[in-house]
């Protein structure tokens, strides 16, 4: 037997025999979901329909869901699948990345129809059939022709999937480059340019009032890290100005730039770990909490469990 | 032993960041947090501002970062039912629909059950809307013009909380929760700079470096990756004791792991150093 397949052996045993002990020893089991039935407005006496919502086993009238419960096992599995890349490609990776993109793509076209096809679109051009079909509550107006620009637009669009229309998706392109660039340039001129310039704009020497003192007083902290600011904010500056040569004092000055920009990086690198710790964190929190049971932070099953 | 270090399998590694967030996770113990003037300047305006304030949620986020921006969602969104404040739901994310809908749920309808918040009423939900930062323009001169209705179709001249509504000059307090565009950046841009409308901006830590420049000026709070959630949670439970039970402070168990793991990462780097010197030493390759 190869190494490999023989630690894959071991890790998949030992998994099995790690929860076949848990649901037989334990007594309760594992890996279940609980919900309950709701009144979507409660209190009301007219409408009386009800939604399913997550519950806790203590509550009494939850049940056990088989369709959540489901969904928790496969949410378990596709995670130990993800985590198993880390120690080499193989196929449970690939299905589930294959699902991964699938839903997403799916989600992302259903969300699509319903969340702007429907309520933006065709309840704008067709008042009338999009209350009888689809929204019931939408206001009786006359349609709103003005949406059959967008409308022609996007079929516009989609004809760059046409073999001979590509050049016609040009124009709708070209409509949303200018529209966004148009956009863009103005908000980064207001709140990008001219406020953080206002926002470095700040006293080197500063004095701030305490309630214990009548008269403002030196703040040593703030006023170094106001100069700390403004002597950063310079030397990056001159570190990205190439007109003169970095040499002398323009070199030294420069040389700096290049130390804060290293920083802000580090800084970045170590923000970007800690998001990631973080992510990881969160799913082995999901699986020992609500797949495993060997964890209860928020208290959501009976003592003991 | 240097040999060994030099060659040694990545994967060890791997076992040991394992060994280290999930020890923690499962001893479930954690360390006091404290509030930085960044987080502690949101909070202390989200308890400023009157009971009933408008504040418009935008959690412009998916499930890919929702382990990340989740328990600052959940506690902002606490803090706003105990000070009684008018929610508005919204996301410029599609997938971030089901999440925004959870936290309704989760908070508002059951933690909150005693207090009978009603929909449409005390909290609305507008649901997503396609258009990236055009929504948010469109929103600051006219809210019905990107959400006619709410998600469940219902109009909102209709809808007693909405009725009175007309743009985003009308909202107390923003609350931003990104993962990235849209998001911080577009809220800062179209909103908070050029109307003057306060801010709040909680973000996923790859983020965070990008949004600092704008605190205090353009946002008024900034609650940047897990540590900013626990650092809220702190602060709710410094003013609410009762949110000091674990069951409250998902961000605070969070930094448990992020500790060993960082000190494991540290760890790392120095041996990792080591390594590359004693080589040095002994005239290996540079």
């Amino acid at each position: 037997m190869k190494r490999e397949t023989l630690i894959w052996t071991i890790l998949f045993v030992a998994g099995g025999l790690f929860l076949a002990t848990r649901a037989v020893v334990s007594g309760h089991g594992f890996g279940k979901a609980y919900v309950k039935q709701e009144q979507i407005h409660p209190g009301s006496k007219t409408d009386l329909r009800k939604k399913t919502v997550d519950a806790s086993p203590k509550e009494e009238d939850a049940e056990l869901s088989l369709p959540r419960t489901v969904g928790l096992w496969l949410a378990a599995f596709f995670t130990l699948a993800i985590f198993s890349f880390l120690y080499r490609d193989n196929v449970f990776y690939k299905i589930t990345e294959a699902v991964f993109v699938g839903v997403t793509a799916a989600y992302w076209m259903v969300v699509g129809v319903w969340e702007t096809l429907v309520p933006k679109l065709l309840a704008n051009l067709a008042p009338g059939f999009t209350r009888t079909w689809f929204m019931p509550d939408l206001k009786d107006e006359p349609p709103n022709y003005v949406y059959l620009v967008p409308l022609i637009l996007g079929i516009m669009l989609l004809l760059r999937l046409a073999p001979k229309g590509g050049w016609i998706a040009r124009w709708p392109l070209a409509f949303i480059v200018g529209t966004y660039a148009g956009l863009r340039l103005v908000s980064f001129l207001e709140a990008d340019f001219v406020s953080q310039i206002r926002s470095t704009i700040v006293p080197l020497v500063a004095f701030t009032q305490t309630l214990a003192a009548q008269k403002p007083v030196f703040d040593l902290w703030v006023s170094l890290r106001n100069i700390g600011l403004v002597f950063g904010v310079l030397s990056c500056l001159t570190y990205f100005f190439f007109s003169v040569e970095h040499r002398g004092l323009v070199g030294r000055v420069a040389r700096v730039g290049i130390w804060f920009l290293m920083i802000t990086f580090g800084a970045s690198f170590a923000f970007t770990v800690m998001g990631r710790i973080a992510l990881f964190a969160a799913r082995i929190s999901f699986l020992f909490d609500d797949w495993l049971w060997l964890i209860d932070p928020t208290g959501k099953r009976p003592q003991g469990w | 032993m240097l040999h060994i270090l030099q060659n040694l399998d990545r994967r060890w590694i791997y076992l040991a960041m394992l060994v280290a967030v999930a020890g923690p996770v499962l001893a479930q113990k954690s360390f006091p947090e404290k509030p930085t003037k960044l987080v502690q300047d949101a909070f202390d305006y989200v308890e400023r501002i009157p009971e009933g304030s408008n504040v418009l949620f935008s959690l412009d986020y998916a499930p890919s970062s929702d382990g990340e921006l989740s328990p600052m969602t959940t506690t902002m969104v606490r803090h706003c039912c105990l000070k009684r404040h008018k929610m508005f739901f919204m996301t410029l994310w599609p997938d971030g629909l089901p999440l925004l809908q959870r936290n309704i749920q989760k908070i508002i309808e059951t933690e909150f059950a005693d207090l009978n918040l009603k929909e449409g009423e005390d909290y609305v939900n507008f649901g997503f809307n396609a258009g990236k930062e055009v929504v948010i323009i469109v929103m600051g001169t006219n809210i019905r013009k990107m959400f006619p209705t709410d998600i469940n179709g219902k109009n909102l001249a209709d809808i007693p909380l909405t009725a009175n509504i007309s743009n985003l000059s009308d909202m107390q307090l923003i609350v931003n929760i990104s993962a990235g565009n849209p998001g911080m950046k577009e809220w800062v841009q179209y909103a908070s700079s050029p109307l003057g409308i306060p801010l709040v901006v909680g973000s996923t830590a790859v983020q965070a470096p990008q949004a600092y420049p704008y605190y205090p000026s353009q946002m008024l709070g900034l609650l940047a990756a897990i540590k900013g959630a626990a650092e809220y949670e702190a602060a709710l439970g410094n003013k609410y004791p009762k949110y000091q039970e674990q069951k409250y402070t998902e961000g605070i168990r969070r930094m448990a792991p992020q500790f060993w793991a960082h000190l494991l990462i540290i760890g790392l780097i120095v041996l990792g150093n080591g390594i590359y010197f004693a080589e040095r030493v002994k005239g290996g390759p540079r």
